[in-house]
């Protein structure tokens, strides 16, 4: 008895079939879908390109004076600076756009769900181990499927970014609102708030510092999938890198790589200035 | 006086299967029991109370007690496990769940331990929360708040938010915020005892001072004795969810139900609760302005004392005549007029033992207690004070105060 016995459970054809029957069925809402993100990303993707280079540095630079600090708001600027001397200007946009959008769709779902968690034990059990594979499953292997719904492309990277990055701000709200101060909530139940004024004046606000923080955890996760989404035909910084290691390029790959890791950290110190900002007096510390 | 909250037996048991933990806790099982064999832990069992309109109502016991547990039913954000609660006769206990926002927007208020302030607000608009969520117009709330943060003495600290003040600052917030609401029934949970004890007794007197102005029905949360007996018209005890007695401070102090009482209120500053209507006795022997010297004299060497108390015919007071001027004045056949004392120490029946202390050590004679008409009420004398202090359990109610005369006999003050 020293081998496995020959027993095969096949859920992997299981999942195959699945794929097959939602490719078979729902198509039309997969190309409801993909239309609405392409044409969303395309749409931001232009209206970047449209303005002069040199206004959009000046706007890092005064987000980043305002969120941060000055000497950040010039660094920023420098930062951008570089990435239009790279040559690079049109792919950093490109990417800008796929990884807002997939920002904004993560956002739009996670936040909800994230609230619904937060009032329901058992919607929150399930989901745990759900996000956990979000997380932690190979981000090829739901590639494989997301191209059989979609033309290759931009549409599949955003589908895939949003499975990759949305865990944290879903984690982080259902958490948010779950830590609110009892005594706070409880302060608010006793002037006879309905749920919704709870949730809208009371709980929301109170958390909105932690969901900042997820907001900005999932950004970065999103910039970390550029690369990966350029393997089925996203376009931008990635597909730069990808194109950089297969010609064994070394230069234009590290200045695609770095031009990521610069918009990674404009990103990250601006929102997460954001999310300080809005720490000020929402502190539990009462 | 009409009852404004009745509570009936009201029990709050914890955990998935509450109601049948009831029988349990009848047979008599101990809380700890209860908590091993099902995993439910007792709140509450069987609390009745009948709470007045109008009065500060306290409610004591050491942490664990099931006070904060009580007080939470009072206002459903602790749904009892059995029995009903009254307020101007209607079982809330039985509201759906729109009569519950009703009742919670209009009735009835809550100040917090830890203030439960909201902290992205300013000051100004936590204090319109309630407001807000009744529908209140903007400018209308805006006016409310303004009002009810001036009377708690915030003026100027508006636009500010709530991590910039103090602790007992935000406590008024707090309390300004409960009362914008204009509810019948205020309910406080421990609201003072996240604060230094100077701020505390501050606030306690605060608290005295605008309950005096509104007449609001109060339920006071507090594990402090002297804070409870302070600031209550009546006081229930709790003790492992269970009440163990209610009555005045009065009351319990001369008349603890059973030992834990006794124990708990052992420490407790008589002075503080005591007042000097509790430790006056009869002024006897007063005089008017028309009796002689020599009637002084006798009046004095019957009740054993050295001076004696002038009033004229509605007993208002007039002054004091000791015996030495009496003496004197006999001799030069003068009267009672030309050598009473008209600087007299007076303190109110309401006053408390411990601010007549003071009086009472440095006067040579007694001193008199005098209602706001300046009728005389009664006397006091060094020794009813001490005693007062040191009394023991249950014979000084006011119900003695005229026996207490004999042991001054022969005093020589």
């Amino acid at each position: 008895m020293k081998e496995f016995p020959d027993l095969r459970i096949p859920i992997g054809d299981g999942v195959e079939s699945f794929i097959d029957f939602l490719a078979a069925n729902f198509q039309a809402l997969f190309d409801f879908i993909f239309v609405i993100t392409s044409s969303s990303i395309k749409g931001l993707e232009s209206a970047l390109l449209a303005i002069p280079w040199w206004v959009l540095i000046i706007v890092v630079v005064i987000l980043g004076w305002y969120f941060t600090s000055l000497s950040g708001g010039i660094l920023f600027g420098l930062f951008m600076f570089l990435v239009g001397s790279f040559d690079l200007w049109p792919e950093t946009m490109t990417t800008i756009s796929i990884v807002l959008i997939s920002v904004i769709l993560s956002l739009a779902i996670g936040i909800p769900f994230g609230v619904l968690m937060a009032f329901n034990n058992i919607l929150s059990v399930i989901m745990r181990p759900i996000l956990d594979a979000m997380q932690t499953m190979p981000t090829f292997v739901y590639l494989i499927p997301v191209i059989f719904f979609f033309p290759l492309g931009n549409v599949p990277a955003v589908i895939a970014t949003i499975i990759y990055a949305m865990p944290p701000v879903m984690r982080l709200t259902e958490l948010a609102i779950r830590n609110v101060d009892k005594e706070v909530v409880e302060s608010a139940q006793s002037f006879g708030s309905s749920t919704m004024q709870m949730l809208t004046k009371v709980q929301l606000p109170q958390a909105l510092p932690t969901i900042m923080a997820g907001v900005n955890q999932t950004t970065m996760m999103a910039l970390a999938m550029a690369v990966v989404g350029s393997m089925v035909g996203a376009q931008g910084l990635g597909e730069r890198v990808l194109y950089a290691i297969n010609r064994i390029d070394i230069s234009l790959g590290f200045e695609a790589g770095i031009s990521i890791v610069f918009l990674a950290i404009i990103i990250d110190r601006i929102t997460g200035g954001i999310a300080d900002r809005l720490q000020k007096h929402r502190g539990n510390a009462s | 006086m009409t009852i404004k909250m009745k509570v009936e037996n009201i029990s709050k048991i914890f955990g998935p299967r509450a109601k049948r933990i009831i029988p349990m806790v009848e047979k008599g099982e101990s809380k700890t029991d209860i908590l091993e064999k099902t995993g439910h832990t007792v709140g509450v069992y069987n609390a009745s109370m009948d709470i007045m309109e109008g009065e500060t109502f306290v409610i004591m016991g050491l942490s664990g007690s099931g006070k904060s547990t009580l007080i939470r039913c009072l206002n459903m954000l602790n749904r009892p496990t059995a029995g009903a609660i009254y307020v101007d006769g209607e079982d809330i206990t039985k509201y759906n769940s729109q009569q519950l926002k009703k009742y919670r927007q209009e009735k009835i208020a809550m100040v917090f331990q830890h203030f439960g302030l909201f902290s992205h607000r300013t000051i100004l608009s936590n204090i319109e929360y309630g407001l807000e969520i009744k529908g209140i117009e903007k400018e209308e709330r805006r006016k409310i708040a303004q009002h009810h943060l001036e009377l708690v003495g915030l003026k100027g600290w508006e636009d500010k938010y709530p991590d910039e003040l103090s602790g007992g600052m935000q406590q008024r917030v707090g309390i300004a915020r409960a009362l914008a609401n204009d509810p019948d029934i205020l309910l406080m949970d421990e609201p003072f005892s996240a604060l230094d004890p100077l701020i505390r007794r501050e606030m306690q007197l605060e608290l005295i001072d605008l309950q005096n102005r509104l007449q609001k029905t109060i339920v006071f949360i507090t594990h402090d004795v002297n804070e409870a007996f302070k600031i209550g018209d009546r006081v229930a005890v709790m003790k492992d969810g269970k009440v163990e007695q209610v009555g005045t401070p009065e009351e319990i102090l001369e008349k603890p139900a059973n030992q834990y009482i006794s124990e708990f209120i052992r420490d407790i500053d008589r002075s503080k609760i005591l007042q000097a209507e509790h430790i006056m006795i009869r002024p006897h022997g007063l005089l008017s302005l028309k009796d002689g010297l020599n009637v002084a004299i006798k009046t004095m060497q019957e009740n054993g004392l050295s001076s004696v108390f002038v009033t004229d015919r509605r007993r208002h007071l007039q002054g004091i005549v000791t015996i030495d001027d009496a003496i004197e004045g006999l001799k030069q056949r003068k009267t009672i007029e030309e050598v009473i004392q008209r600087d007299v120490n007076t303190v109110s029946p309401e006053d408390y033992v411990q601010d007549i202390i003071p009086k009472v050590l440095e006067s040579k004679y007694p001193i008199v207690v005098v209602d706001e008409a300046g009728i005389i009420k009664g006397i006091i004398l060094r020794v009813h004070v001490l005693a007062s202090l040191i009394e023991d359990n249950g014979d000084s109610s006011s119900e003695d105060k005229a026996d207490k005369i004999d042991p001054d006999k022969g005093l020589t003050e």
